[in-house]
């Protein structure tokens, strides 16, 4: 392998890119508005919930729990009768169903202990999880401030002083913008990395390397330095710009260290972008295996939801994807702040899946030559 | 030749094609530019000249496979700018469109192809398999019936094109270059074949285009084009009169206007030096198979330094391997190739800077600009870097690009994009030049200078010339010649003693003697065609010129040749049979929502019973494990930070005391906030326990009374009273999955035949929009069905989830949905124009109105606005109702018959808007 092949070939590769129009708005979009929207766009688990309330009580405290519940978590209650509301929630339109039964406000007070029905509709599984704590919440704090005019609870003193760390608001759209900055580093470096090598194949120009004092080594190695150098400097730069500035989000973590972990991403991205290229050989044939190569590794990795609630041969099987240990790496560093002796076994991970992967790739490319 | 093509020609009865000011421009290029012509019908018209003038343009335009821009096309007594006119006419035209084999179906055998032309022009079974058997016989096809068509050489794949031309008796032929790329032999009995048919079809007109002169020279009419104009028009002899030429080549050169004709002289290649008789090339019995097929079998040549050798012979007969084997860049299966004395090992980089290679087809990079390839090549080879940029004047001085030095090879015509590949194939100053058909395609003038440097290299530098040509007239100037034949080498001489040792006139004749006597030696596997009766001539009344508006017999016709294809394609096909099972697998398993095994540890620095029972309370629920207890602030910190713990808690010292005594405690606990949504699960959790124990505590410690005068809130999870994530996931992802990869699917099968041209069959048979779009549909209907039951399957067995309605109701909802799903790929299609932006494009487009307005997240009663709008009228939107409503609500026809009606409203709307959308013709 001679390093000045390797230069001159990557400079082909980044002037051949340099001309390509739909890849370079492809790179721009989703390091910058990509980014931007995955941070603004996640939806918040409760939006305009669809709520609707059977008072059968018309009390004081079922028209005030009845008022509670406003924009922008619920939308207007409905009020509805008994009977409209089982086909109200067959049909979909309500989520939750609130049922306060006759004399509630009476037996309340009477210390009868009655009971309230809050019928969630658990196909719509976000809401009906989060929302149904919501609404507890929003039916305790009024029925206390109700009762609170009438005696003094007595309970021990013993509070849980609950703090999130590293992102104490909770903001999603920190979450947002780093999932979708990884997103965007692995879909790029595969689609760069097998857009150059197909790009050849088609224009016939492969061939004409090959009778060069060229190595495939050095096609490949070129391919991969050039293509994951562009993802690196767009992704440093999505962090300071997009990330940083625009989305104003707090990095705890060092963003270099961050970075020396993407370029091993990229190292086995990259390979994994010729492996494909390779097996696919024309670019639809690409675009096809893509769809069905990059939505597994980006569920299952962990960035979306978190892997503790996957099954446990999914969980295992994904210990073989880069993105897996990227995530980890990623939201270690830049949520958590974790330093390189938090983070050394994900890098030590992506450097040998790395290397397998190129491995892989570089023999799938000989006997592709051949 | 041989062949006396105009021997009946029957009186011109008028004319069959008439052209008044036809126009045509491709964006901003001009192609055609007020052409006014007669072609006289029952004749043989001929249009030659180089590539890129505006032949091909002409000919689709007189077919009917282009939409008319200025002037008036009038076609068998007929207007064709009035579609009822081209529908009318369209079964008695056919054309061939350039490119071998374009217009085929690469994965679909010979008889197949030939099947599926006979399906659209509307022949039965019986009248088929009598026309193709006819046809595969005078063709000599009949031995490679079941051989797919992208296996067969090009010859045979024109062949094949021609029968598909001709299953319908056409009156009008449009061959568009039908010889380019194609052996003489092949290319004769091509002519052969075509003089025979006209024989039995007198009336028959044929319109061709040609580059090859000599081809032209035989013909009726020559329609002689440069520059989208019409240059001259008459019989051969009238041109070569007019120009007082003595052959064709001369006669269209003396044509071309003044400008273009300047810089063109004459080659003339002085005799060689007889000095050198040092052996630059020597192949040696070299072999090469390819899977049990052998591509170069047993070739022995030797090439002397400074000698042009020229290698002749059809496509696929061995040429480029031999080449390829002799850069290294193919092993040698036998035998051994040397340069110099030395051999060659693929491996070994020494022996490529001794060469220069123009591989066939132009193969620089068309991202670089003229300097930049020139460059790297440069560069590549390792020149010195004090010596780069003197090199790259002297390629451009001596190529003569000074003009173009920053232009992109894309902008260049044909003639100088290949002295460009020359330049860079000369850059290192290689001893040897190895050219793989590097005038293929290019006008005569442009060739003539290309040869010129050839014989300059030649002689002055003594450079060693390996090319291979599709002209005779290339050859004659080579000092010997290879013939080859199905990786054989036939003959090797100078092209005179070849000629001499046949007795022929012309090398063209002696090549094809050499071609016939090799073909009866080695088999008669592939007999010469009978040039005997051609199918056509024993039709019998054949049930055609019908063009109802809508036919099944075609629409099925597409259906059964889209079904074969997608078989056939490894990549297509996974995805349509298993990639939305996988989806539903990684969705279904990678967005749960189910919170379990959440790490926490406890720093307990208390010790006391009190506190132990706390930290029990926590690790006893099920969503919560256990990690080791921590010791210190460093230690929590460290491991919160590396993610190993969700949630730390921290219950102060004397907490069990205080907690005895009723006093105020606070206990300390962190959640990692990292991913939020997680960190709101845990942290309700956290506080659930929390109560639950501080209710237990309370009610040990101080009675009843303490929740005395409360409420009870109960929870009713509907539908799906364990709330497990798959169960509200599955119903929801199965019309997402049903939306996204059937409409792909579709979308793709008609942008691939935009993208590989097999659409122009839809532009000029009879078969209409409705039904080329329903016959393209109908199998990924099928298939989308079947993956429906196949995600219904996977949901019930792997995810266990229950299904409690109706299912006959759910599958006939289904059935219209993926009807409208693949029919919205149909819409796209019409609007998109390669694969890979119909692919993204595609997902894009439905997926978001899928995800966000049709009530998989919000329900669409709580949407507003536009949002509001798409989910009303998007399938999904009904069919996600049917789906959660059969699977989980217990729901049947009964109540939900109006989203049915819904989805079934939907289907002509798309299909009518898919079939307004396409053009029958290319803009």
């Amino acid at each position: 392998m001679r390093l000045g092949n390797l230069l001159q070939l990557g400079i082909k590769e980044l002037r051949g890119l340099a001309r390509d129009r739909v890849l370079l708005v492809l790179i721009a979009y989703s390091f910058t508005f990509a980014v931007y929207e995955g941070a603004n766009t996640l939806p918040e688990t409760l939006n305009r919930a669809a709520i609707a309330i059977v008072d059968e009580d018309h009390s004081p405290i079922s028209t005030r729990i009845g008022m509670a519940f406003t924009a922008p978590y619920f939308s207007t209650p409905r009020l509805i009768s008994q009977y409209e509301m089982d086909r109200r929630m067959d049909a979909g339109l309500d989520t939750f169903a609130l049922d306060i039964p006759p004399d509630f406000q009476r037996d309340l007070l009477a210390r009868k202990a009655p009971t309230i029905q809050l019928n969630v509709d658990a196909t719509r599984i976000s809401q009906a999880f989060n929302g149904g704590g919501y609404v507890e919440q929003i039916v305790n704090a009024e029925i206390a401030e109700f009762l609170a005019r009438t005696r003094e609870a007595q309970t021990p003193q013993i509070d849980l002083a609950l703090r999130a760390r590293f992102n104490p608001e909770l903001k999603r759209s920190w979450f947002g913008a780093i999932d979708h900055l990884i997103m965007s580093i692995t879909m790029l470096s595969i689609i760069l990395t097998g857009a150059a090598l197909i790009r050849e194949r088609e224009h016939g120009t492969i061939e004409h390397l090959l009778v060069m004092p060229v190595t495939p080594l050095e096609i490949m190695v070129s391919k991969v330095w050039s293509m994951g150098a562009v993802v690196l400097v767009a992704s440093a730069l999505s962090i300071a710009f997009v990330v940083k500035g625009w989305l104003a989000v707090t990095i705890d973590g060092s963003v270099a260290l961050f970075l020396v972990g993407t370029a091993l991403q990229l190292f086995a991205t990259t390979s994994m972008g010729i492996f494909l290229a390779t097996v696919a050989g024309s670019m639809p044939q690409f675009g096809l295996l893509l769809i069905m190569i990059l939505l597994p590794l980006q569920t299952l990795s962990g960035s979306m939801t978190p892997r503790e609630s996957m099954p446990q041969f999914v969980q295992d099987i994904m210990l073989a994807a880069p993105n897996t240990h990227f995530v980890m790496l990623a939201q270690a560093i830049l949520f958590r702040g974790a330093g390189l002796e938090a983070v050394w076994p994900q890098l030590a991970a992506l450097a040998v899946i790395g290397g397998v992967f190129f491995v892989i790739a570089l023999r799938r490319f000989r006997a592709f030559l051949a | 030749m041989s062949t006396t093509i105009a021997a009946e020609a029957p009186a011109a009865v008028g004319s069959v094609v008439h052209l008044e000011g036809v126009g045509l421009s491709y964006g901003k290029t001009r192609a055609l530019e007020s052409i006014t012509l007669d072609l006289p019908s029952g004749r043989m018209v001929g249009m030659i000249g180089p590539d890129g003038v505006g032949k091909s343009s002409l000919l689709a335009l007189i077919a009917g496979a282009r939409a008319i821009q200025e002037g008036r096309i009038h076609v068998l007594g007929g207007d064709m700018a009035s579609a009822r006119h081209r529908r009318n006419v369209c079964p008695d035209i056919a054309y061939m469109p350039q490119g071998l084999g374009r217009n085929l179906y690469p994965t679909l055998s010979v008889f197949e192809n030939i099947d599926f032309f006979g399906r659209l022009f509307g022949h039965d079974k019986a009248e088929r398999n009598r026309r193709i058997a006819g046809l595969l016989r005078d063709t000599g096809l009949t031995p490679f019936a079941d051989r797919p068509a992208s296996k067969l050489s090009g010859g045979m794949k024109q062949k094949v094109g021609l029968c598909c031309a001709l299953i319908h008796d056409p009156e009008l032929l449009i061959l568009d270059e039908p010889t380019t790329g194609v052996d003489p032999l092949s290319r004769r009995q091509f002519w052969e074949l075509i003089a025979s048919i006209r024989d039995s079809r007198p009336g028959m007109s044929v319109i061709v285009s040609t580059a090859y002169m000599e081809e032209a020279a035989q013909f009726d009419f020559l329609i002689a084009m440069n520059a989208g104009r019409v240059l001259a028009t008459g019989t051969p002899a009238e041109l070569k009169r007019q120009t007082g030429a003595d052959t064709l080549d001369d006669a269209f050169i003396r044509l071309l206007p003044e400008a273009e004709r300047s810089n063109h002289s004459n080659v003339v290649i002085p005799p060689r030096d007889k000095d050198h008789e040092e052996i630059a090339i020597e192949a040696d019995h070299l072999t090469r198979r390819f899977d049990g097929f052998v591509a170069v079998d047993d070739v022995s040549f030797r090439i002397r330094k400074g000698e042009i050798f020229g290698f002749l012979g059809s496509n696929g007969c061995g040429k480029t391997t031999t080449m390829k084997m002799l850069t290294g860049l193919l092993p040698v299966s036998e035998g051994t190739a040397r340069l110099f004395g030395k051999t060659i090992d693929a491996g070994d980089m020494s022996v490529r800077r001794r060469i220069g290679y123009m591989s066939q087809g132009f193969s620089l990079y068309s991202e670089l600009t003229v300097a930049q390839n020139l460059h790297l090549h440069a560069r590549l080879f390792e020149l010195p870097a004090d010596t780069i940029a003197a090199r790259i004047d002297e390629m451009i001085a001596r190529f003569d690009l000074a003009d173009v030095v920053d232009a992109l090879p894309d902008a260049l015509p044909l003639g100088l994009r290949q002295r460009l590949s020359l330049a860079v194939a000369m850059i290192h100053a290689p001893d040897i030049l190895i050219l793989d058909e590097p005038t293929s395609g290019v006008d005569p003038v442009a060739r003539d200078r290309f040869w010129q440097i050839l014989a300059e290299l030649s002689r002055k530098d003594n450079v060693t010339i390996f090319v291979s040509t599709h002209f005779m007239n290339e050859a004659e100037r080579c000092d010997r010649i290879s013939l080859m034949h199905a990786g054989r080498v036939l003959t090797s001489d100078t092209p005179a003693a070849i000629v001499a040792a046949r007795g022929t006139a012309t090398l063209e004749q002696a090549f094809i003697a050499c071609l016939e006597e090799a073909i009866a030696d080695t088999a008669d596997a592939a007999p010469p065609p009978a040039a005997a009766s051609v199918a056509p001539a024993e039709t019998s009344a054949p049930p055609r010129k019908h063009s109802a508006a809508f036919n099944p017999t075609r629409m099925l016709a597409y259906s059964r040749r889209e079904t074969l294809e997608l078989r056939r394609d490894p990549i297509r096909a996974t995805l349509a049979i298993l990639g939305s099972v996988l989806l539903l697998f990684v969705l279904g398993y990678g967005i749960s929502m189910d919170v379990e095994n959440l790490t926490f540890a406890v720093l307990d620095r208390d010790d006391s019973v009190i506190s132990r029972d706390y930290s029990l309370q926590i690790a006893g629920s099920r969503y919560f494990t256990e990690k080791s207890p921590i010791t210190d602030y460093a230690e929590l910190d460290r491991r919160m930070r590396s993610g190993e713990i969700g949630l730390a808690i921290e219950l102060p010292p004397g907490f069990g005391r205080d907690v005895s005594r009723g006093r105020h405690v606070e206990i300390g606990a962190w959640v990692d906030g990292a991913n939020p949504t997680r960190a709101e699960t845990l942290r309700s959790y956290a506080q659930a326990i929390h109560a639950t124990w501080l209710a237990q505590k309370g009610r040990e410690l101080y009675g009843d009374a303490a929740i005395a005068g409360s409420y009870q809130l109960q929870l009713r999870y509907r539908y799906n009273p364990d709330v497990r994530s798959v169960v509200a996931m599955a119903p929801g992802i199965i019309p997402l999955l049903l939306i996204m990869i059937p409409s792909v699917l579709a979308a793709l099968a008609v942008v691939r035949e935009k993208e590989l041209g097999s659409i122009v069959n839809f532009y000029v048979t009879p078969v209409t929009r409705l039904e080329f779009l329903l016959g393209i549909q109908l199998p990924y209907v099928v298939l989308a069905f079947a993956n429906f039951l196949l995600l219904v399957g996977f949901a019930l067995t792997v995810f266990r989830v229950p299904f409690t309605g109706s299912f006959p109701t759910y599958a006939a909802a289904a059935l219209l949905y993926v009807t409208a799903t693949t029919g919205i790929g149909l819409v796209i299609s019409s609007f998109m124009k390669s694969q890979i932006a119909a692919l993204f494009g595609t997902v894009l487009i439905t997926l978001i109105p899928a995800i966000q307005y049709s009530g998989l997240i919000d329900p669409v009663s709580s949407l507003q606005g536009a949002g509001k709008m798409i989910g009303l009228v998007y399938p999904t939107s009904y069919f996600v109702t049917i789906s959660r409503g059969t699977f989980s609500k217990a729901l049947g026809f009964a109540t939900l018959h109006n989203e049915l009606l819904a989805l079934a409203v939907m289907i002509p709307v798309l299909v009518t808007a898919g079939a307004l959308l396409l053009k029958k013709r290319a803009r």
